[in-house]
């Protein structure tokens, strides 16, 4: 079997095992956020947490649950990781330096997952399984709950109650992530990932190291988080041994960005809604993956730098929906990669995380897309500007703008100054045009929260460290706080009627003009910056 | 309940009414086209914009106008061939954007001065005997105006009826009545009173007058940004921001490359991305809005009501007057049993000759279309006596060769068990009959009914394209509603209607969030129009009404709102198609600038320079020309509008897409390469 044809194969899997799970997947997580029964294991945790479930939060308030809960969770993995020594199965790695716990503990609760650490080196697993794992589940269910309460400013009218953070927050840990991670878990141990809490085993003489790697693997691709257990992630045999486990990774990546799009027209009582935004999400895959496949299956530098178990088509489809969805994971050396195809990887970044996104992160990234891109529809159409129901006007326009203004400008601010920096040059593998591509696509995985790594940079630099953290929160928390206040006008006002001359955003037409607004946005603001890197290098 | 039956030309087709406006045009200052000499003539009035203080309004310009003061700084410093060239194109570029609002003010500022001319110094003669000057009156002081004079202040007639010239207003020339009481009381001051005498209460206090709003108005004096304009600014503001950015991130990268760049060029490659076409326009589109509005005799009292009228959902339209000519056409003779058809016919005919009611007009036509008998009198005929229409005898005729022939109300006849019969069917079928006699001998009846008017159907059809709802609302019984609306083609009716129901059906609609539009003249149209988003009174109608609108239609035609509708529409259509424009626009410029500015450190950027400019240099300027002058090419469409046609909203979209999307990516290519051409041609750019 050709490896085209075996790549295909596993698209074709991959995609079919997506379908299955779409409706029922997608209709569960829909019936998570509406219900009005809370099971016993939550009522607990709100009584412990002195949390009133039944009653609702303004936009305000929900957005100063967001930043309190994960500024805690800073602070908590900050001082988990820098007390690591009297942890125990610490096996004498020490405290985490300053700089790098800051890094780590921003990475991780922004969803991102940026590791500027070496985990066999650095982390034990007690950081690992109480600190690292706790946010890679409570920071997708952030991600999630954000999301939910935008659609319910679609779907509500007249109210300022946009639903109560710590019950979706609660729900979406309980209901969802836990129990898929739990199974798939399992699952991952059948394919033969490593499941133990030794420091290494003994291979011929060498130590290799071993770690609770499963009950980790499954979470991290589930929650797109992307934060692997063993330094070399997915590309290690003890993270994703063979080719099932790879596709049931891949699967896990992409299964929540993807069915939430089911959850979102099922909750705003228009399926088709959603599908529409899922054909989007799943073009500019495609297209993308179909771009950074050819890249690498014609390139000069064809398999330098990926895993021969999975070979070019293996490696393009992990890394096109590792970067597609904010996840991060890699299973091939993005560095390695040609131009194109690197660069490929770099622009899904460069989207803005909505193709189709992290959990949560690519609805709501794709929704406040759909509203700039209604905006400029509804004016020409001859008609104050609406989406699903509701006018876009100043607030709304300006929530937006914001939004999409936050990650463009941290990761250029950030990149600028770091080309600018004498010591940049020595923190990079390769001078030139693919130096300049390795400094842009690190700050765009931190400002996107993506969290995977070019790896040809080092940045363990008091510099990098900071201001990729800083990258991290602010790219995270800015348009956060801009979505919520835009679900809060949403829900504020009352509903706009469909009639005759409403614009219909379920067909082709819509799909384009969405597609095209997220192609132009991202590559209007980037193609200077990528002329000099990925272009220059794609032209040679 | 009061319905519209007051309009002044009920007989006009919507042809005919546009006919009029095109000569109104003629007669007003303003015309819709666009004269290429109305740049020169605002020439000075967009130097005097270079204030920042003025540019400060606008952020697209305000970072252009930074630019060019940076650019200059740097040229003076650096004189070359280039730096100078770019300092210029960018000072044009801002000069340009300064010059499309002039322009669209200036169109304003003629108007308004054609209207200080009708607004006199009026001298005010009070009924207690006092004269004082018009600009002295308070509201509530009673004057006395008689032929000739000029009415010193806006009012309602409390006494007596008179003819009154409002043609510096509206430009319609023909004289109207306005009389005490009913729906034609309102006067405006600074028209005049050609006969008789009347006493007009004021109304309003002087400098706030229908004539000193009009002025303010068409000057865009009091122009505030209307929401929608506001939220497109931030759109505008958001771009700039991200291209400022980027510009700003490209001089580290460049360092870091080895191809440091100059400020000059970076401000070039800003200003060509940042959408510059639309925010030059932006404000100039929002004017030239208004003024269309004022160029079809209407106006708004803000702009926010013009865009409200592009979202409207539901169109309340009166039903008489509006859809349809009113009772006046005559649509069938019925003889009494024992009267041929033909005598008929010929009485009916000979009564209406001199007889120049529209009425009297149809029941000629109808003799002559139908019964062919000569449209005009003969020799013979014009000999006759025209005995016309008095209160008293309730009927009107003609005295030929001894034969008294009338035609006149059915109450002022004594009419037989058949005839009366006829006349009964027609009330009850909300049709009004005319009885025709000869010498008391009754001899038939006239069937005067409700005629719709000619394209009224397509117009609703037109509507419902556009995906509005129109209601017809009447006062007949809801059989004869139904058959009228049947024909007209409205979408819904509301029958045997009161100024209540009018009310509840706008709550009702308004509930479930559609916006509402209707026309309106009475006093007890007042609260609906106050109620409805966009509500047009007609100006002859009562100063309630026209205060509780938020437009006035000075030709005080109900149809028209469709026009306003269609106003509204073509602006915010004409922001977005040229927002879209000006960002397409970007593609051809980093085709053209990028590789101009790096294929020195990357020789391969140079299979980017698709377009095969000359030298990087002549390529940087060209794309800055093109920035510049697409603004001065695009000034008619802003003033114009962008063509809008009723359609779906898929429809609309696909082909402003096309058009300004598709045309916005395609335009710049062709227009660099073509400036490119002549540009490498300056020495010293080559």
């Amino acid at each position: 079997m050709s490896s085209t044809v075996a790549g295909l194969l596993q698209v074709g899997l991959l995609i079919a095992a997506l379908a299955v799970v779409y409706r029922p997947f997608g209709d569960y997580m829909a019936r998570v956020y509406t219900s009005t029964k809370h099971l016993g294991v939550e009522r607990a945790v709100y009584k412990v947490a002195r949390v009133d479930p039944g009653s609702e939060q303004r936009w305000g308030t929900y957005a100063l649950g967001v930043l309190g809960f994960s500024f805690v969770g800073v602070a908590l993995l900050y001082v988990l990781q820098r007390v690591q020594s009297v942890l125990p199965w610490d096996f004498g790695r020490g405290n985490v330096p300053p700089g790098m716990a800051f890094n780590t503990a921003v990475s991780f609760v922004t969803n991102t997952n940026w590791q500027s650490y070496v985990p066999e080196t650095v982390m034990g697993h007690t950081v690992q399984m109480v600190g690292l794992t706790v946010q890679n589940f409570v920071s997708a269910a952030v991600g999630m709950a954000v999301a939910v309460a935008l659609v319910r400013g679609f779907l509500r009218h007249r109210t300022d109650r946009l639903g109560n953070f710590w019950v979706d927050l609660t729900r979406g840990v309980v209901r969802i992530l836990l129990p898929v991670a739990f199974a798939f878990a399992i699952l991952l141990v059948a394919t033969g990932v490593v499941m133990s809490l030794k420091s290494g085993v003994d291979v011929d003489g060498q130590t290799v190291a071993t770690a609770p790697v499963a009950s980790q693997e499954a979470i991290k691709e589930l929650g797109t988080n992307g934060g692997g257990v063993l330094n070399a992630n997915s590309a290690h045999p003890f993270e994703n041994p063979n080719a099932w486990s790879n596709l049931i990774e891949i699967f896990l990546i992409l299964v929540i960005p993807v069915s939430l799009t089911r959850t979102f027209g099922t909750m705003v009582g228009e399926r088709k809604q959603g599908y529409v935004l899922l054909g989007v999400m799943g073009a500019l895959w495609s297209a993308m993956l179909a771009v950074i496949w050819a890249a690498e299956a014609h390139g000069l530098r064809a398999l330098e730098g990926k895993e021969l178990r999975f070979g070019v088509p293996g490696s393009a489809l992990f890394a096109n929906s590792t970067t597609g969805t904010s996840t991060g994971a890699v299973n091939s050396m993005h560095d390695s990669f040609t131009g194109l195809g690197g660069g490929g990887a770099l622009l899904n970044m460069l989207f803005g995380e909505m193709t189709p996104g992290g959990v949560g992160t690519g609805l709501y990234s794709i929704l406040v897309m759909a509203v700039i891109a209604m905006f400029l529809a509804g004016l020409m159409v001859g008609r104050t500007p609406e989406y699903l129901g509701k006018k876009l006007g100043r607030r709304e326009v300006t929530a937006a703008a914001v939004s999409i203004l936050a990650m463009p400008t941290v990761l250029l601010i950030g990149a600028g100054v770091a080309a600018l920096l004498p010591s940049t040059a020595d923190a990079l593998n390769n001078p030139g045009e693919h130096g300049l591509s390795e400094i842009l696509y690190a700050y765009a995985s931190a400002s996107n929260n993506n969290g995977s790594a070019f790896a040809g940079i080092t940045v363990t630099s008091d510099w990098f460290q900071a201001s990729l953290g800083v990258c991290m929160a602010l790219g995270r928390f800015v348009p956060i706080i801009a979505v919520l206040a835009l679900a809060g006008s949403l829900a504020a006002q009352r509903k706009v009627p469909v009639t005759a001359g409403t614009l219909p955003t379920t067909g082709p037409l819509f799909a384009t003009l969405l597609a095209g607004a997220i192609v132009l946005v991202a590559a209007l603001t980037f193609v200077p910056a990528l002329a000099l890197g990925p272009i220059a290098e794609a032209l040679l | 309940m009061t319905t519209t039956t007051t309009t002044e030309h009920p007989q006009r087709t919507p042809e005919e009414v546009r006919e009029r406006h095109a000569q109104n045009l003629g007669h007003q200052v303003a015309g819709g086209v666009f004269n290429p000499r109305q740049l020169l003539t605002s020439f000075p009035e967009a130097l005097r914009k270079l204030d920042p203080r003025h540019q400060a309004r606008n952020p697209v310009m305000f970072v252009v106008w930074v630019g060019s003061l940076l650019v200059t700084v740097f040229a003076v410093g650096d004189p070359s061939v280039f730096t100078v060239a770019v300092a210029v194109w960018l000072w044009l570029t801002v000069l340009f954007a300064n010059l499309a609002e002039a322009v669209a003010e200036g169109r304003g500022k003629a108007q308004a001065e054609s209207l200080r001319k009708a607004k006199t110094d009026a001298v005010a003669h009070l009924t207690d005997g006092r004269t004082v000057a018009g600009t002295e009156l308070k509201v509530g002081d009673l004057v006395v105006v008689e032929a000739g004079q000029v009415i010193p202040g806006d009012g309602d007639v409390v006494e007596g009826i008179a003819t009154v010239d409002e043609s510096a207003i509206t430009g319609e020339s023909a004289p109207v009545i306005r009389e005490s009481g009913g729906d034609r009381s309102a006067v405006t001051g600074g028209t005049t009173v050609l006969s008789d005498r009347i006493v007009v209460r004021i109304t309003a206090k002087p400098g706030e007058t229908f004539v000193d709003r009009m002025i303010a108005l068409v000057e865009g004096a009091q122009r505030q940004k209307t929401p929608n304009e506001i939220a497109l600014t931030i759109l505008l503001s958001t771009l700039t921001i991200i291209f400022l950015l980027a510009v700003v991130a490209l001089q580290p990268f460049a360092v870091y490359s080895g191809g440091e760049q100059s400020v000059i060029v970076l401000t070039a490659l800003l200003v060509c991305l940042i959408p510059t076409t639309i925010g030059a326009l932006l404000s100039a589109i929002g004017i030239a809005g208004m003024d269309r509005l004022v160029q079809r005799n209407v106006l708004a009292t803000s702009g926010k009501a013009v865009e409200a009228a592009g979202d409207v959902d539901t169109l309340l339209l009166d039903k008489t007057g509006t859809i349809t000519w009113g009772n006046r056409r005559a649509t069938e003779l019925i003889p009494t049993p024992g009267t041929t058809l033909d005598a008929l016919v010929d009485a009916s005919r000979l009564s209406s000759l001199a007889d120049g009611t529209p009425e009297g007009r149809s029941v000629v036509e109808l003799c002559a279309v139908e019964h062919s008998r000569p449209a005009e009198a003969d020799e013979h005929e014009k000999t006759g006596e025209f005995v016309p229409f008095t209160a008293q005898t309730r009927m009107s005729g003609i005295d030929l060769d001894g034969r008294r022939i009338r035609k006149g109300a059915a109450s002022a006849f004594t009419l037989g068990e058949s005839t009366k019969a006829v006349v009964d069917e027609i009330s009850a079928q909300g049709g009004t009959p005319l009885v025709v006699a000869e010498d008391d001998r009754v001899l038939g009846v006239i069937r005067l009914s409700d005629v719709v008017k000619p394209g009224m159907r397509e117009r609703f059809a037109e509507l419902r394209a556009m995906g509005i709802r129109t209601v017809m609302v009447t006062g007949d019984n809801p059989l004869t509603a139904k058959a009228i609306a049947a024909e007209a083609g409205v979408d819904d009716f509301l029958a045997e209607a009161k100024p209540e129901d009018k009310m509840a059906l706008i709550r009702r609609e308004q509930e479930g969030g559609k916006l509402v539009a209707m026309t309106g003249d009475g006093t007890n149209d007042a609260p609906a129009l106050a109620q409805s988003d966009v509500g047009v009174a007609m100006n002859t109608g009562t100063s309630a009404a026209k205060e509780a609108g938020n437009m006035v239609d000075l030709d005080s035609d109900p149809t028209k709102l469709i026009e306003i509708v269609e106003i509204g529409k073509q602006l915010l259509i004409t922001r977005g198609a040229l927002t879209t424009f000006s960002v397409a626009n970007d593609l051809a410029k980093y085709f053209a600038i990028l590789p101009a500015m790096f294929a020195a450190i990357y020789p391969q950027l140079d299979k980017l320079n698709i377009m095969h400019l000359g030298s990087p240099q002549s390529a940087i300027l060209s794309a800055l020309i093109f920035n510049a002058l697409i603004i001065v090419v695009l000034i008619p469409l802003a003033l114009r509008g962008v063509r809008y046609k009723p359609s779906s909203a898929s429809a609309l979209l696909r082909r402003n897409l096309l058009v300004y999307g598709l045309g916005g990516v395609v335009t710049p290519f062709a227009g660099i390469w073509l400036i490119d051409l002549l540009v490498r041609l300056i020495p010293g750019i080559a």
